[in-house]
């Protein structure tokens, strides 16, 4: 049986299943969001996550990310 | 023709600089309120800014192949400058800058921690909490601030590499609504100094500048212009005029007319 992780993505709870090997990594959301990870950047819990540790940052149920990118602004 | 050579040698040289980076134009436009992506590209361009201001916002996550800024200005021919807009509180700025330097590697923001609307004054208590953190973690801190003398040489004390008042309310288009105040916080600053909020028109551009201004920051003139790429070219233009202007220095006003025309030899 597979887990699901309720994660606060962007404001809004959505679930995930974790996938059959273990627990669901950011850099795994990302792939199953469908984002670019050189465009946009990640904070877990009001900390950031570099870029570098994607792979090995791995979410609990609970956690709140907030996944920015840039857009237009004055 | 020589003298004409030397003038244009003399604008290329007059550079500015900033955290270490040198510019050449005094202009930075944001990149917010275009009618689409493909407008933003083309107004900055016309603009010549090297410099442009940018947003961090959350992503659209039902669409994440939507197209992105970076499509249309490019991050490698422009400089990133993100911001804090929208933030009220110092903790949301740092917040935001720091993912900014992980989704761009920048260290050099603009910061503003704005009052609550319909003035979104800058909020200085705000401000001055955030810089102190920023500078801490070792960013290079571009700052929106009142036009505030003692704000604004605390703000350099602290570390800021340029001091940004506002002309007039973000947004607003009411032009530099405090040039005399703007001349007086001049005087007692080193980093660069640009006026930040308020410019509706090219006029309002080239004041700032004949002011002394090292550079402007803009970006509703050019955006919500009837045809900004126009704008932009006018604003392009307005700058360096007023960059001109005051590095000609303007005559001394007199009150009351001193003709031009020799007043002897006159037909009688």
């Amino acid at each position: 049986m597979r887990d699901v992780l309720t994660l606060l993505l962007n404001g809004e709870n959505r679930q995930f299943e974790t996938p059959a090997r273990g627990p669901l990594s950011v850099l795994g959301l990302l792939i199953e969001l469908g984002l670019d990870m050189r465009k946009v950047a990640i904070e877990r819990n009001e900390e950031i996550v570099p870029r570098s540790r994607y792979a090995e940052t791995w979410l609990v149920s609970g956690d709140q990310l907030e996944i920015v990118h840039f857009i237009g602004g004055g | 023709m020589d003298q004409v050579m030397t003038a244009e040698d003399t604008q290329s040289e007059d550079t500015w600089t900033v955290a270490g980076r040198t510019f050449h134009s005094r202009l930075i436009v944001g990149t917010g309120r275009y009618k689409d992506l493909e407008e933003t590209g083309a107004a900055i361009a016309a603009s010549g800014a090297e410099i442009v201001t940018v947003a961090v916002r959350r992503v659209n996550l039902s669409d994440p192949k939507a197209p992105m800024l970076q499509d249309y200005v490019d991050p490698k021919k422009y400089t990133y400058l993100p911001n804090t807009a929208g933030c009220f509180t110092a903790n949301d700025a740092v917040r935001t800058l720091r993912l900014a330097r992980e989704a761009g590697g920048w260290n050099l923001v603009k910061l503003e921690v704005l009052g609550p609307p319909p003035l979104l004054y800058p909020d200085m208590r705000g401000t001055f909490e955030a810089v102190e953190v920023l500078i801490k973690d070792g960013f290079e801190v571009m700052v929106y601030c009142a036009d505030d003398p003692l704000a604004a040489k605390r703000l350099e004390e602290m570390g800021c590499v340029a001091i940004m008042p506002l002309g007039a309310p973000i947004g607003s288009g009411l032009g530099v609504q405090n040039p005399a105040m703007i001349s007086m916080m001049m005087e007692h600053i080193t980093v660069p100094f640009l006026v930040d909020a308020g410019v509706g028109t090219a006029s309002d551009a080239a004041i700032a500048m004949e002011l002394g201004c090292t550079a402007v920051l803009l970006n509703s003139a050019i955006a919500h212009a009837k045809n900004p790429i126009l704008m932009a070219k006018a604003m392009k233009h307005a700058i360096e005029a007023g960059r001109l202007a005051y590095l000609a220095g303007r005559m001394p006003r007199r009150m009351g007319a001193d003709p031009s025309s020799p007043l002897t030899g006159l037909i009688r």
